[in-house]
């Protein structure tokens, strides 16, 4: 009885197998097939066999990556760069959150809005661009319209590891914030005032009803979010580190995470191995992170989880 | 309590400005220096203000192929990159918001598991170079990034699920319509808002991607416009090298004010199309973040 109502239904919905059949099979070759491909994390490869064909060499290239202190550094650099960007970015993405939803205006405050989401809408070579235009160490407009009139020596950014930690999470929230921010703004428009009324009413200070109001009120968001980001705090983004510091050498141990890594390795160095064993370790431990967030996330609340 | 309001008000809304400011202060800056003569840049520096104002740099790009070619290769690149991502999604997403077709709980996890797990680039790399042979043909930009995950895909079908009433797609089906016109002629047609939404967020990413052109591109004559700045960014030359030149001599190339001309012709496109869309892109980012 069962089956033959299955026979039917399927026949009733033969259609929708066929529409969906483009997506699939796209998603089978583009994201289902390289994962069969992280077998090269232990092979040791060459062009002539392929991917399947190259003969098998054990743990060999993690070996020879966890034996240079470039492990290290991209783990490092990939981890703390993402714990950066989630603090700072959460705290300034409520804050112009909460300017943003004081604005009484409607008119003032789509202009603000449009204007601070302006860098998220181009692309990482152009971030790149704009950030040279103020970095470079001779036509910058820091060195020459800011270091020189005070009498200061110029810098040379390009080659000085101590200002790169600041520039890259300031580029990061500078192009961030005005995405991030929307989904707070939207959670304060949800807040009942007659809270802030009453007390307004009991003479809370302004700075009381943020800390006793709103902040409860964003605290679920505020969680998800930050748990979301830590499942992928083993990733980063590839612009950013690539294109923003001009893939410049000297720069490498404050600028390299694990995906330019690959890339290099992939890309500039031709090592292969060591690139692949990297990127199996970060899709590996990337994994683990999502699994591990998401039931962290269910424990705390469980419609916000992904599955 | 009033005074205290409007104290309130001026600081808001100054912070806010500064704010502002510095969002757009670079694209100004960047501008600024298209508009400036290459020996006033080279002297002073980038400056808000052209302290030489010159076109020079637009004149060489007007007199060089490359860059009419890059700007031909990024627009056909997004208008198909967003049409075939566009259908595709549509197709794939309106099946899975069948409550009951049978499958579907396993097919929606063959979709969201591309959202927890990848391969990475090396394997992808591989795969698309040496199965699929793609280096230096136009899919290698099309192909890598046209669904990149099951986000847009799990967005849609919520959407959907929860505007579509099933009594109109029912008595569409009691009239006699086959699915495809269903979803082609009444479903496409009452969901413009998530369309939107979904195609402006494909289109902006095929108009600024450059990776797929890093990764697969070594052909000039393929280069999108970020592309073509990726290749100039820390080659300045690169335009000399590979330009088919008009009518400037190779010695006279304004390297500079070029590059900054290019960033310009790369990004103002969007900055000018973005505010008439802006509700869908911020529609789409709450909708997003809200479930996967």
């Amino acid at each position: 009885m069962k089956k033959k109502s299955l026979a039917v239904q399927i026949k009733k919905y033969w259609p929708f197998y066929i529409m969906m059949l483009p997506a699939l099979i796209y998603l089978f070759i583009n994201n289902y097939m390289p994962m069969s491909g992280l077998v090269l994390a232990f092979k040791k490869y060459n062009v002539r066999d392929g991917i399947f064909g190259s003969p098998w060499i054990g743990l060999q290239n993690f070996e020879f990556l966890f034996a240079t202190k470039d492990a290290w550094i991209i783990t490092r650099n990939t981890i703390l760069y993402n714990l950066a960007f989630i603090i700072a970015g959460t705290v300034s993405a409520i804050g112009l959150a909460v300017f943003l939803n004081d604005i009484v205006s409607k008119k003032r405050k789509k202009v603000y809005q449009t204007l601070v989401l302006l860098p998220y809408m181009i692309s990482m070579v152009v971030v790149a661009y704009l950030a040279n235009a103020f970095l470079s160490s001779d036509t910058g407009f820091i060195n020459n319209y800011i270091l020189e009139p005070l009498g200061l020596q110029p810098v040379s950014f390009y080659s000085e590891t101590k200002y790169w930690p600041f520039i890259l999470i300031f580029i990061n929230i500078w192009k961030g914030v005005g995405y991030s921010c929307i989904m707070y703004l939207a959670n304060l428009g949800g807040i009942d005032p007659g809270y802030y009324e009453a007390a307004a009413l009991d003479g809370a200070t302004r700075w009381q009803r943020f800390t006793k109001i709103t902040l409860p009120c964003l605290k679920p968001t505020i969680i998800t979010l930050t748990i979301l980001s830590i499942g992928k705090m083993f990733y980063s983004d590839f612009g950013l580190f690539y294109q923003v510091p001009m893939q410049s050498g000297a720069l490498f141990s404050v600028t390299q995470t694990i995906d330019t890594y690959v890339f290099y390795g992939l890309m500039k160095n031709g090592n292969i191995g060591m690139s692949a064993a990297a990127g199996f370790y970060q899709s590996m431990v990337g994994f683990i992170l999502v699994l591990g967030t998401n039931a962290v996330i269910r424990r705390i609340s469980r419609e916000n989880a992904m599955f | 309590m009033v005074e205290n309001r409007k104290g309130y008000d001026i600081f808001i809304n100054v912070i806010l400005i500064l704010i502002c400011i510095c969002c757009v202060a670079p694209f100004v800056l960047l501008i600024a220096s298209s508009f400036t003569a290459e020996s006033s840049l080279i002297k002073d520096g980038y400056f808000f203000i052209p302290k030489e104002f010159s076109t020079e740099a637009y004149k060489f790009l007007l007199g060089d192929n490359s860059i009419f070619r890059a700007y031909g290769v990024t627009i056909l690149l997004t208008a198909s990159g967003t049409a075939i991502n566009l259908l595709i999604t549509t197709m794939i997403a309106y099946p899975l918001s069948k409550q009951d077709m049978p499958g579907r709980s396993f097919f929606n996890f063959f979709v969201f598991f591309t959202m927890l797990f990848a391969g990475g680039l090396v394997p992808t790399y591989m795969m698309w170079t040496q199965i699929f042979h793609i280096k230096n043909t136009f899919a290698a930009l099309l192909f890598p990034s046209l669904l990149t995950n099951g986000f847009t895909i799990m967005m849609m079908r919520s959407y959907f699920q929860q505007n579509i009433p099933p009594e109109v797609l029912e008595s569409a089906r009691i009239d006699g319509a086959n699915e495809f016109y269903i979803l082609f002629k009444i479903v496409m047609p009452m969901s413009l808002p998530i369309l939107a939404t979904v195609g402006l967020m494909a289109g902006l990413m095929y108009w600024n991607d450059w990776n797929n052109n890093l990764y697969y591109i070594t052909e000039p004559g393929l280069n999108s416009i970020q592309g073509l700045l990726n290749r100039m960014l820390t080659n300045a030359q690169y335009l000399k090298q590979t330009a088919t030149m008009g009518n400037v001599g190779a010695a006279s190339v304004p390297t500079t004010a070029v590059r900054m001309a290019v960033a310009v012709l790369g990004a103002v496109p969007i900055l000018c199309i973005y505010p008439f869309f802006q509700k869908y892109f911020v529609k789409g980012m709450t909708m997003g973040a809200v479930k996967g």
